[in-house]
């Protein structure tokens, strides 16, 4: 119980931490970010309304304890180009940007652990070593220059896949693909590895001596023990995904969190910008700590400091 | 004379590839290119891969070869000085915090924390856009989140390191602190800092080409790979050269770090041989 409570102590200075770092983003804007939202020519009365509407005009320890006090309560403030709540705009975008990275996981774990079972069991021979080059080439191929070649052989020239539109499931599979295959590449050879490293273990020679089947031996003993390594990386891994997802829904007009964020950017409608990056960011402080109890609930081990 | 050991010869493999198929032609690029990278011609917009231009030229005319050349030294300079603030930042605060511990340690430590919070790329993107684009702001909103690593990783060696014996004994032979960092601890933790510097530079040349395809990096026209993918993606079904090049390069760039890096992690580590 302390292990838990002592980990979800441990998260509140960190979220407090971000949150910090999101507010000053806003002072960082070299100049004033009235004049560069607004332009130049705008009206005086404009300028004094929106440097009202953002609280500028304030003492900053004052602005800075009401964005604490507006973001506990769930405020993002409102999005200039939008006229609408930031934080509407990014519940609307959630659902896309879910389904994008479930895509990009199950991608990932459907070209590893086949692939890395494969390598191990044929330790030092071509399968392994085609599995070895797949984790390099993998991990170094930017995913904004695999996105258009699929496009191109997927959706151009055999015109098996569509692009650019949300909906049916086949609309999911090269937007997943471009996510994922750095993530398989990775837990691919982590896969390889922890499974080389249990295969060698005493009772799983133990379980061949017993009289069980080659696969039976792999996939019951070997697999499920092998498995604990790979979950750890997976709360990292979620951070990775999660900015990749960015790239990738600018590959493929992904109406996600990623394209609302960068529409932000390129719009200069910082409100927007502050609540996607504190949204991804507290997303991921989660899922961290997620990760974290869950592992400390499967393996007992770690909850000893 | 002996020869060098194998994992050795495979790092002075690595080392001059990316020497001579990366670094000179970046460094050389000027005299290198056959044409300006800049110059427009729209008379030879998107002309295939010939004897005049084998990568073809782009959507403006430009050579794409040339383009390519000048693009890997946008890379090299990032790649470069990114990872030289970064390792320096990092191994100072890790050095540090290892070794006073208490709450310098703490404070270093949750500083690392709080910027992890921000998943990859997210802090670099927020940081540009506020900054503005240009090479210089991708340079600082890579290094404010590229020291972290290096600052967990040194720290970690410093506590290994600190309670050997051979520190405990020049402490006691009344070594100072700064000279029992700088002389005694530091050399200890180089190593795994060279791999990791490796591992860096590789996602800093990655980094700044996603910036760039994303329009947060180097200024609209400047010849970075991302930059020249970005510009691909439009033109992708008639003149798939032009985002093929940009991206071969990218790969093989972070590829040749990143087995590097391995490389260097099996010469300067003799336990990970064994495994």
């Amino acid at each position: 119980m302390t292990f838990f409570l002592n980990r979800l102590a441990w998260t509140l200075p960190i979220l407090l931490g971000v949150l910090t770092i999101v507010f000053f983003l806003l002072h960082l804007i070299p100049g004033d970010p009235v004049d560069i939202m607004l332009g130049e020519q705008a009206l005086a009365a404009d300028r004094q309304q929106m440097r009202a509407a953002l609280g500028l005009d304030r003492p900053l320890a004052v602005q800075y304890l009401a964005f604490l006090g507006r973001t506990v309560r769930g405020d993002l403030g409102s999005s200039i180009h939008h006229r609408r709540p930031v934080a509407q705009l990014i519940a609307e975008r959630i659902p896309a940007t879910f389904e994008l990275m479930m895509g990009g996981m199950a991608v990932a774990f459907a070209v590893a652990l086949p692939l890395g079972l494969l390598a191990a069991l044929h330790h030092g021979r071509w399968l392994d070593q085609l599995a070895s080059l797949f984790a390099v080439l993998g991990v170094a191929t930017p995913n904004f220059w695999l996105g258009p070649l699929l496009i191109l052989a997927f959706a151009i020239r055999l015109d098996w896949l569509p692009v650019n539109e949300r909906g049916t499931l086949a609309h999911l599979v090269l937007p997943s693909i471009t996510l994922g295959t750095a993530m398989a590449a990775l837990l691919t050879r982590m896969t390889r590895t922890a499974l080389l490293e249990v295969l060698g273990e005493d009772y799983i020679r133990t379980a061949r001596a017993k009289g069980l089947g080659a696969w039976a031996v792999v996939i019951v003993h070997a697999l499920s023990n092998a498995l604990i390594p790979v979950v750890t990386v997976i709360g990292l891994q979620i951070g990775v995904l999660l900015s990749g997802a960015i790239i990738t829904e600018r590959i493929f007009d992904w109406p996600g969190l990623g394209t609302l964020l960068l529409d932000g950017i390129y719009g200069r409608d910082y409100p927007l910008v502050q609540g996607c990056i504190l949204v991804i960011a507290v997303t991921y402080v989660a899922v961290n700590l997620l990760t974290d109890l869950v592992y400390g609930w499967i393996d007992p081990r770690i909850r000893r400091p | 004379m002996k020869l060098p050991s194998r994992p050795a010869r495979r790092v002075l493999l690595l080392a001059s590839l990316l020497g001579l198929g990366f670094c000179l032609p970046a460094l050389l690029a000027p005299w290198l290119a056959p044409y300006d990278p800049l110059a427009l011609d729209l008379t030879g917009s998107l002309a295939p891969p010939e004897l005049a231009h084998p990568l073809g030229r782009d959507e403006q005319g430009a050579d794409i070869l040339s383009r390519l050349l000048h693009g890997a030294r946008i890379s090299l300079a990032v790649g470069l000085i990114t990872v030289s603030i970064t390792a320096s930042v990092g191994i100072s605060v890790g050095l540090l915090a290892g070794y006073a511990g208490g709450g310098v340690e703490q404070v270093a430590m949750r500083l690392v924390d709080v910027l992890l919070a921000f998943p990859g790329l997210l802090l670099a993107i927020a940081l540009v856009a506020v900054l503005g684009p240009g090479l210089g702001n991708v340079i600082i909103a890579l290094s404010a989140l590229g020291w972290t690593g290096f600052a967990r990783l040194v720290r970690g060696q410093v506590l290994a390191v600190k309670a050997l014996d051979y520190v405990q004994a020049a402490h006691g032979l009344g070594a100072g602190h700064l000279r029992l960092m700088a002389v005694h601890i530091l050399p200890n933790v180089m190593a795994p800092a060279l791999v990791q510097a490796s591992f860096a530079i590789a996602a800093a040349i990655l980094s700044e080409a996603s910036l760039s395809f994303l329009g947060l990096g180097v200024p609209a026209g400047t010849p970075s790979w991302g930059a020249m993918l970005a510009e691909g993606r439009y033109v992708l079904s008639e003149a798939p050269y032009v985002s093929i090049f940009p991206g071969l390069a990218i790969m093989g760039v972070v590829l040749g770090f990143n087995l590097l890096g391995d490389a260097l992690a099996d010469w300067l580590d003799p336990k990970r041989r064994l495994a």
